[in-house]
């Protein structure tokens, strides 16, 4: 920790692996997450395209279904903890304190903390695929009694889980206590920019639903090996009692997977308009209504397990009422459009094809919120569309946008917008080439997380395949972006666009390794 | 603030915020309970009321109502045989009591328990069916290839909704083990 | 418009698919592209297939403004033409309208939807109770007033699944026993599960329902049209979880007691 502290007295940056051991740099972290996240993006990636390359065809040709069963439950655990979670801490490391005019976050070392546990999190999820009997297979929803029938590999997921959420709550309280204490003078709350709020209400609703998670996987811990019967109905507890708890958590973690891509696209359209956010003010009551909304409707996700009717309206009507602040904002961000002055670059892209896409998603959710017509979209690939439109275009795509906008900042140099087009134009179309046809499957009765299908569904399968496929070799695009404009490129200046908001303008690209040591003001 | 009052806020903030924590943590374990009661209210999750739990005042007899109430059961995990009352299907009034009879057949030399666990559709009827003797309310056991009748007697609560006309009464017999909780 | 929307996205699709793809297409019987749900053959399943087609249509319509909006002003408000920045932030109007309408449109969507799940929860007044029992890999039914039990596994050949054999027309969609249910007859279904849980679903027929161990679900179907109808398994279940479908005869009242009679006379 010695280099740690040598940081806050001198400006130079300390040399060697001990710096990124033992940082406590908000930079440094922030750099840390962005590329652990991408690395599980590429590695959840792979196992998306042993899926897609098993769903090709009709019959089994690639893999045995007990392994497609933990390529499925993989992937998505990986995405969702390992890729989306921290890319967005990965930003709130980097942009928050330069945001609120901030020297560092509130808690330095327990930020590094919250990072170095996470590789030792994944590398233990990876290595349950290997254990006798396999990784876990239930699904990332690990639904009892499936889940009690697993291997080692499921008590390996549960511990996993475990310090996957303790590194996202030390995240949050950081985060939380950062934003709270170290504003500059004159930021007030409502000058906050909106991915300071989004982030904010982010943090909030992770310490309220990972350690409801943690609760749950530790229940089926102690139900697989330690003689509790909490969801087993032999010792006279309810399998569905797990769903209730799951989904408690599991609701607002989608919510966790949105906002802060909400907040990223809300910077990036007034800059590229020319024209300030349309209705900050609604903005902010729109997250928190969402964020206080998305902790009543989670049985929206257990429409078929035979909840009185009572239920079943409670939770259809609820889960209407959030389609309202979503829509809010996307309102919004079109008004922000509206009569601007509009230029197109890379992360602008990004931002309208977030804008375009997540509305796509929105609406598929609102067809299933309708409980009636859900019975039928329910475990289909209606589903697995609906939520790739909503986190891959939603979350991945805004998450694109960021680092496009942020990288002159933090490299100094201007990335090649020749090559973000590209990656831009062939990451949107393949997307649609490979989950738009799901739409159709879903209709057409495909059953989700099955290794192998019936004649009618091969057409729309092979289509989304061959996009899958080409949707996943173009992520290497943005790597070679990004290296490339590491090693060099033109130079940025300190706005980078043109005429930008926000306090992270006001420092040179790329931005210094401490930034306002003494706080700016704010007017 | 001044570099001091900013750690110290800063310790602040993340004490409130980790007791946060634990509470949440405390409260995923507080659902198991809450959703207990909260069946018990709805009858969400299908387990029906025993005598015990609700008053044991005798209920009147709705003569002018017949309600019809089925048997099934299904086995799981230990060798025996259980078939359903003679009778699958019975009209009764609400408020009258009445035994049917399940009988259980094992199918080994050796010695086994079992456990019923009951479950009532649909879930409004569930906290209306009510068990005033039933073998589910504790371990059966049953000795090499031994047979043995096992009865329950039930009432069906007056204050059943309107609506309702058949309840479906099933049983899950699985492997007695040490640390059952007891099930109603 | 739907239908037409469908079908240019579907030539999109093909297009960009290339013609080149559709050579490897494997030789089936029928190619389908298949784009809505299944025809539905009961009074759930049409009433849920309305209501989807009505919800498709509203937010396709609420898709087509956000799209036109967006689109128009990419095309409208842009630098290069000489667009100037107007310099608005807010305004309570749009605002209200847009809180306001949207809440409208979802109250108009929530009073048919109310409607069909109450005819859904509906199960009293059937003409016959089945009881659904899943189990790793298959269901178990037993048609409780006539004693007659029996199980229903996936009938399609292992060779089939390798491709060591040509695929059958109806590959993972066929049983060695079939259900059978009377047309025209209200059926309750008794749904549950030995293991883990399961969940009994035919499109035509209506919604699925979990089968869920040491509880017993339950759901109605009274099927219009005799025919034979097809499902699957829809809740993962484990390894082969892909492959436990449902076969589901509908026929005249007559054959089904002529059935019936049939199998009670086999065990
Ligand atoms: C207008 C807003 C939304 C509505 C009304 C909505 C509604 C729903 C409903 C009803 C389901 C359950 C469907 C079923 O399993 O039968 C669902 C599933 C899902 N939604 Fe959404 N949703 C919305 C937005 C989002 C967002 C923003 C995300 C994440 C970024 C998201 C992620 C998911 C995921 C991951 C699932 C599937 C979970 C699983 O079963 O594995 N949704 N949504
Ligand atoms: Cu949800
Ligand atoms: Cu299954």
């Amino acid at each position: 920790m010695t280099t740690a502290v040598a940081d806050h007295h001198h400006d130079e940056v300390p040399k060697g692996i001990t710096r990124w051991l033992f940082t406590t740099n908000h930079k440094d972290i922030g750099t840390l997450y962005l590329w652990f996240s991408f690395i599980m993006f590429l590695v959840g990636g792979a196992m998306a395209l042993v899926i897609r390359a098993e769903l090709f065809m009709p019959g089994l040709q690639v893999v045995n279904p007990h392994f497609y069963n933990q390529m499925v439950t993989v992937h998505a655990l990986v995405m969702i903890f390992g890729a989306v979670m921290p890319g967005f801490v990965g930003f709130a490391n980097w942009m928050l304190p330069m945001m609120i005019g901030a020297p560092d976050m509130a808690l330095p070392r327990l930020n590094n903390w919250s990072f170095w546990l996470l590789p030792f999190a994944t590398t233990l999820l990876i290595t349950s695929l290997f254990v006798p009997g396999g990784g876990p297979a239930a699904g990332w929803t690990i639904y009892p009694p499936l889940s009690i029938q697993g291997g080692m590999g499921v008590d390996l997921t549960i511990f996993t889980i475990h310090i996957l959420g303790m590194s996202s709550i030390l995240g949050a309280i950081n985060i939380i206590a950062t934003i709270l204490n170290m504003r500059a003078p004159g930021m007030t709350l409502l000058k906050m920019p909106l991915f300071v709020w989004t982030w904010v209400i982010t943090a909030f609703l992770l310490i309220a639903a990972m350690p409801v998670l943690a609760g749950a996987v530790t229940m089926l811990l102690t139900d697989r090996h330690f003689g509790t019967a909490f969801f087993s109905a032999a010792g006279g507890g309810d399998p569905v009692m797990f769903q209730h708890i799951f989904w408690f958590f599991g609701h607002p973690e989608v919510y966790i997977l949105i906002l802060p891509a909400f907040g990223i696209i809300s910077q990036v359209i007034p800059t590229f308009s020319r024209k300030p956010l349309f209705g900050y003010t609604s903005m902010v009551f729109a997250t928190a209504a969402i964020a206080f909304l998305s902790f009543i409707v989670w049985a929206h996700h257990m429409y078929t397990v035979g909840m009185p009717l009572s239920g079943e309206l409670f939770f259809m009507y609820s889960t209407m009422l959030i389609a309202i602040p979503t829509g809010v904002k996307v309102f919004n961000w079109l008004a922000t459009m509206w009569r601007g002055s509009m230029t197109f670059e890379t992360p602008m892209l990004y931002a309208i094809a977030t804008v375009a896409l997540f509305t796509v998603g929105g609406l598929t959710g609102l067809m299933m919120a309708i409980t009636p017509a859900d019975f039928q979209y329910h475990d289909t690939y209606f589903i697995v569309a609906h939520f790739h439109y909503v986190i891959f275009c939603g979350s991945v795509l805004a998450m694109f946008s960021g680092v496009y906008y942020w990288l002159p900042k933090w490299t100094g140099h201007m990335y090649d917008e020749t090559l973000g087009k590209v990656h831009f134009w062939l990451t949107v179309i393949s997307f649609n080439i490979t989950f738009f046809p799901q739409h159709f499957l879903g209709f057409a009765g495909m059953p989700r997380r099955i290794p192998d299908y019936s004649l009618q569904f091969a057409e729309f399968n092979m289509v989304s395949s061959i996009g899958g496929f080409i949707l996943g070799f173009s992520q290497l695009i943005l790597l070679w972006v990004v290296i490339k404009s590491i090693r060099g490129g033109k130079k940025a200046t300190a706005e980078v666009w043109d005429n930008p908001e926000g306090l992270e303008w006001t420092v040179p690209s790329p931005a210094p390794y401490h930034t306002f040591a003494t706080a700016p003001e704010v007017r | 603030m001044t570099e001091r009052n900013v750690r110290k806020s800063n310790r602040r903030v993340t004490g409130w915020l980790s007791l946060w924590v634990v509470g949440m943590f405390g409260f995923g374990y507080a659902l198991v309970p809450l959703y207990s009661v909260f069946c018990e209210i709805t009858g969400l999750n299908g387990k029906s009321a025993t005598l015990s739990e609700v008053s044991a005042a005798p209920l009147t007899i709705d003569k002018s109502r017949t309600v019809t109430v089925e048997f099934t059961v299904n086995v799981s995990g230990i060798p025996w045989r259980v078939d359903r009352p003679k009778t699958v299907r019975l009209n009764v009034h609400p408020g009258e009591a009445t035994t049917v009879i399940y009988e259980a057949h094992s199918l080994v030399d050796a010695m086994t328990a079992g456990q019923a666990v009951p479950s009532v559709t649909p879930a409004k009827a569930a906290r209306h069916f009510r068990k005033t003797e039933c073998f589910c309310f504790t371990r059966q056991e049953l000795v090499g290839g031994e047979s043995k009748l096992m009865p329950v007697t039930f009432v069906v609560d007056p204050k059943l909704p309107a609506e309702v006309k058949t309840i479906t009464l099933s049983y899950e017999v699985y492997p007695a083990n040490e640390n059952l909780t007891n099930n109603s | 418009m739907i239908v037409s929307r469908f079908k240019k996205l579907r030539s999109a699709i093909v297009a960009t698919a290339g013609a080149g793809m559709m050579g490897i297409l494997p030789t089936v019987a029928q190619a389908e592209w298949a784009l809505n749900l299944q025809r539905p053959v009961t009074e759930i399943a049409r009433v849920q297939y309305d209501l989807h087609m009505l919800i498709m249509y509203i937010v396709t319509v609420i898709g087509i403004i956000v799209f036109g909006v967006m689109f128009y002003s990419i095309a409208k408000f842009r630098k290069s033409k000489g667009a100037e920045a107007a310099k608005f932030s807010h305004s309570t109007k749009a605002e209200v309208l847009w809180t306001v309408i949207p809440t409208l449109i979802l109250i108009a969507m929530a009073v048919p939807s109310t409607k069909a799940l109450l005819l859904m929860e509906d199960t009293t007044e059937s003409d016959m109770v089945l009881k659904v029992t899943g189990y790793q890999w298959g269901w178990q039914y037993d048609y409780l007033e006539e004693d007659v039990s029996f199980f229903s596994k996936l009938a399609t050949p292992q060779s089939q699944i390798t491709g060591n054999e040509t695929k059958g027309e109806n590959y993972l969609l066929e049983v060695d026993n079939h259900l059978v249910i009377p047309a025209g007859k209200k059926v309750r279904l008794l749904l549950t599960a030995k293991d883990v849980i399961h969940a009994w679903w035919v499109p035509q027929l209506g919604g699925k329902k979990d089968a869920i161990p040491g509880y017993i679900n339950e759901m109605w179907i009274r099927a219009d049209e005799t025919g034979t109808y097809r499902g699957q398994c829809a809740e993962l279940c484990g390894k082969d979880h892909g492959y436990m479908p449902i076969v589901v005869d509908v026929v005249e009242e007559a054959e089904y007691m002529a059935w019936i009679e049939a199998q009670k006379n086999k065990s």
